[in-house]
């Protein structure tokens, strides 16, 4: 085989911390050939995003890196920024996770596109503008030519993505570092990111290196991958002989990691928790004295849905399509039309006070397991907190033991309560929030994506544990998310969400097996990445096009 | 964006007619007036003096006569500088102030605005250190400690430059005055730029132009467009306290501003002098106001006022 385009040997990434070194990286080896494509799979903090980081000399000020990075035989590790910036933009280009701050808000992306152009290939302006066209049609922006002269708050997640993507490319690089790409996209966006990408490399013939944590876009894109596992590469090989025959326990368990199972249906004469009719939510602004009322928008649009004790509705949809909005909507903390019922009462005339004492029975878990928690109470004061509220006679030792149990429901250590929340993982952090609702016995809870934030392996547990406590305590869910998988895995009936109106609605099976509006279909097609199977053979080893 | 402008120069009468209100009948409230003197004037002399001032005329006959007076752009005489108007005293003292303090602000723009950023890029450097340390000392030590420290040094002791006094404004009378003023906003500039920039670098926009391989140039001139933003939004209040005047500065130096006045027409109960200067002073700040919204909108392309 003809020498890599990239080797690392031995490389070592340490970070100064207030605890001490962390050793992010050890010691690992990896190559890259020519145009092919390379997966470095792994979970959160794993390394395989700093790995690359350090490739392209980007670790933040307090990381160092060891060893040696190979480019096309030139060491890369200790050169200065100045040396390093002849290979970084020009040969080594790398995306990021965060499409939406990756470009600089205060300039035309036009002019963005166009930096590493005047740079690096001593363009001149009017040609960098002409390329710039020329690349912003290549990652398929509609009218490059206007789009040319947007701001970058003007587009989508994706589109901002494509942008990137056609900066990394300006200089037909050898090799495209793409550090978890789609991650933070819809899945729709992110199929098309994903099939972008991968006609691009048939076209242009670069490596790619993919960073990810997901396992679907391994099996579809890499010819090679690596899996890391705190800060080591526990195996690699060919991605299909790694998924057919995986050696390490650790490669298995991400591989195992997918959400499965079925609910078992709920028995007919469970009786109803929730209904809600019609439920419609306007937002807007409102007139001033000095502007003219603002345009409305139907942030949820007439949608109805019931839940039983133990059954569960699954909410799916892309951002923006009310899902969340929803959620609250039921629970009554949004201001909304329509008419919500729990068990016998009528919610809708109730107000804040009247509904305070039904508030136990109508718990709420958000998406994002660091911000929803007060970082200056201990796990014990987050999650009893409710009952100072609802059962405000108890006594402390009764609240503790309270707290204690609810933390041995939820399978955390009651030992842990006096901890404060920065102490405990994603995953930890949300069975906390899980147990501040659960201690309260609620007949409904509003589960808000509780599982995207968190890696794969973590995402099973959480689902294993709410449909234990599920099947325990008879509870209604009404699980919001975008993430069919895990939806399909703990949902009776689906809903799909599309801006404020339900496209779609029917059994979990019936939705998954057969969808019958072409939305639906595109949204599974794009989940599960169904029908890019084609994209991958031809990628490799196409010569140079361009 | 023109419209823009002019809603905020309408919506700018009212908030001047209360500003001029309330100030109005706050200072009405002070104990004394302008003719009272340690020694009482006879009974007959202030009765003609509270006449022709209209001082003996209902306090609210009084207001309305003084706004109707100010919509005409009179601001009446000065109750205690007898010889001149208000008008007049302000279209000698308003140049002084303003070039003092324009020049103090353009100084402490570019100096503050240079050393913030070296330090960001040096951040947890020896220079970093040096433009924390200095800044911290330049916001505690009072301008009326470095006034005469300064007048010592470069005034008595090596003789470069004058002690005091206008000089009818030639540069080496404006050289201490500047200095001294220049010195806390430079202090304040400098750590501003120097957060605002290093939350800046480490963002993921910079990340990418890093990855891309630009020189520092590049980077350097990002960041500072992004760091620019919460400087201009100090920088706004400050050029209108800067420009109105300094009280300390302009009485150590002996300079014929317009600072003096706001303390002396207090203390002197002298009510027309007192709202020419509040006008002034809300005058410009809520111009500078306006100038920092319009910066926004040129930095930042995602803030639009239509």
């Amino acid at each position: 085989m003809a020498e890599p385009v990239l080797t690392v040997r031995n490389l070592n990434v340490r970070f100064r911390t207030g605890d001490g070194i962390l050793h992010a990286v050890k010691g690992i080896d990896l190559d890259v050939e020519a145009g092919e494509t390379v997966a470095i799979v792994g979970e959160s903090g794993s390394g395989k995003s700093q790995t690359m980081m350090s490739v392209m000399g980007l670790l933040a000020s307090n990381g160092w890196a060891e060893g040696s990075v190979k480019y096309r035989g030139e060491e890369l590790v200790g050169l200065s920024p100045d040396k390093l910036n002849r290979y970084r933009g020009s040969k080594l280009t790398m995306i990021f996770q965060e499409p939406m701050t990756s470009l600089d808000p205060l300039y035309r992306i036009g002019d963005q596109i166009a930096l590493p152009l005047t740079t690096h290939g001593r363009m001149s302006k009017a040609k960098a503008r002409e390329r710039a066209i020329e690349l912003l049609e290549l990652v398929r922006i509609p009218e490059p030519a206007r789009r040319i002269d947007s701001y970058p708050h003007e587009m989508s997640g994706g589109q901002r993505q494509r942008v990137m993507i056609a900066m990394a490319l300006a200089n037909n690089p050898d090799v495209l570092i793409a550090d978890e790409p789609t991650t933070a996209l819809d899945v729709t966006v992110q199929a098309q990111i994903l099939e972008l990408l991968a006609d691009l490399q048939k076209r242009l013939g670069m490596s790619i290196v993919f960073i990810t944590h997901d396992l679907g876009i391994v099996r579809r894109f890499a010819d090679r991958t690596y899996v890391m596992k705190r800060g080591e590469v526990v195996e690699s090989g060919q991605t299909a002989d790694i998924f057919a025959e995986p050696k390490h326990a650790y490669t298995r368990m991400l591989i195992d990691a997918e959400p499965t199972g079925r609910k078992d249906p709920v028995s007919q004469g469970a009786p109803m928790v929730i209904e809600a009719k019609d439920m419609t939510v306007t937002f807007g602004l409102k007139k001033t004295l000095f502007s003219k009322a603002g345009h409305m928008v139907r942030a949820v649009d007439g949608v109805s849905l019931s839940v039983r004790a133990g059954e569960t509705v699954g909410v799916v949809g892309e951002s923006g399509s009310g899902k969340s909005t929803l959620g609250r909507a039921i629970l009554r903390l949004l201001p909304a039309g329509g008419i919500v019922r729990f068990e016998d009462r009528d919610l809708m005339p109730l107000d804040r006070a009247g509904m305070r004492p039904l508030r136990r029975h109508l718990q709420l878990v958000f998406q994002d397991p660091f911000g929803s928690l007060s970082p200056r109470m201990t796990a014990g004061e987050i999650v009893t907190e409710g009952l100072l509220v609802h059962e405000p006679r108890i006594t402390r030792k009764e609240r503790d033991r309270r707290a204690a149990q609810a933390f041995d429901e939820v399978r955390l250590d009651p030992a842990w309560r006096n901890r404060f929340p920065h102490e405990f993982s994603g995953g930890q952090r949300q069975r906390i929030a899980i147990a501040r609702a659960m201690i309260l016995h609620p007949k409904l809870v509003v589960l808000d994506e509780p599982t995207s934030a968190l890696d794969r392996s973590v995402q099973k547990e959480i689902v294993d544990l709410l449909r234990d406590l599920q099947t325990a305590h008879g509870l209604a869910y009404v699980f919001i998310s975008h993430d069919l998988a895990v939806v399909r895995a703990l949902s009776d009936e689906i809903m799909v969400m599309k801006n404020g109106k339900v496209v779609e609605r029917g059994n979990a099976e019936a939705i998954f097996e057969k969808p019958k509006q072409t939305y639906t279909q595109d949204l599974i097609a794009a989940a599960f990445l169904r029908g890019l199977e084609e994209t991958k053979p031809g990628a490799m080893g196409t010569p140079l096009s361009n | 964006m023109l419209s823009f402008i002019l809603r905020r120069f309408m919506s700018a009468i009212p908030t001047l007619l209360v500003i001029v209100t309330i100030s109005f009948f706050l200072i009405r409230l002070a104990p004394g007036g302008p003719f009272d003197l340690e020694r009482p004037l006879e009974a007959k002399v202030m009765e003609n003096l509270n006449r022709i001032y209209q001082l003996d005329k209902p306090l609210i006959q009084q207001y309305w006569l003084y706004l109707t007076a100010v919509a005409r752009g009179d601001f009446g005489p000065s109750f205690f500088l007898r010889d001149f108007t208000v008008a007049e005293l302000f279209a000698r003292g308003l140049p002084v102030s303003m070039t003092l303090g324009g020049l103090a602000m353009i100084f402490a723009i570019l100096i503050g605005g240079t050393l913030g950023s070296i330090a960001a890029l040096r951040q947890n450097s020896g220079v970093d250190y040096l433009v924390t340390g200095l800044g911290a000392l330049g916001l505690t030590i009072p301008n009326f400690v470095v006034a005469p420290i300064f007048q010592i040094v470069f005034g008595l002791t090596l003789a470069w430059l004058p002690v005091a006094g206008w000089g009818a404004g030639t540069w080496r009378g404006l050289v201490m005055p500047v200095t001294v003023l220049a010195l806390p906003q430079i202090a304040v500039i400098s750590r501003m730029t120097r957060a605002a920039m290093i939350e800046n670098l480490r963002s993921n926009h910079i990340r990418t132009l890093r990855s891309l391989g630009l020189p520092l140039r590049v980077i350097v001139s990002h960041a500072l467009r992004g760091a620019a933003l919460p400087v201009v939004s100090y920088l706004g209040p400050a050029a209108a306290a800067l420009l109105t005047g300094s009280v300390v500065v302009e009485t150590i130096f002996g300079l014929p501003g317009i600072g003096r006045y706001f303390v002396e027409g207090a203390l002197n109960r002298d009510y027309t002098l007192v709202m020419g200067t509040v006008v002034v002073i809300a005058v410009f700040v809520l111009l500078f106001n306006l100038v920092v919204d319009i910066l926004y909108a040129i930095i930042d392309p995602r803030i639009r006022y239509d």
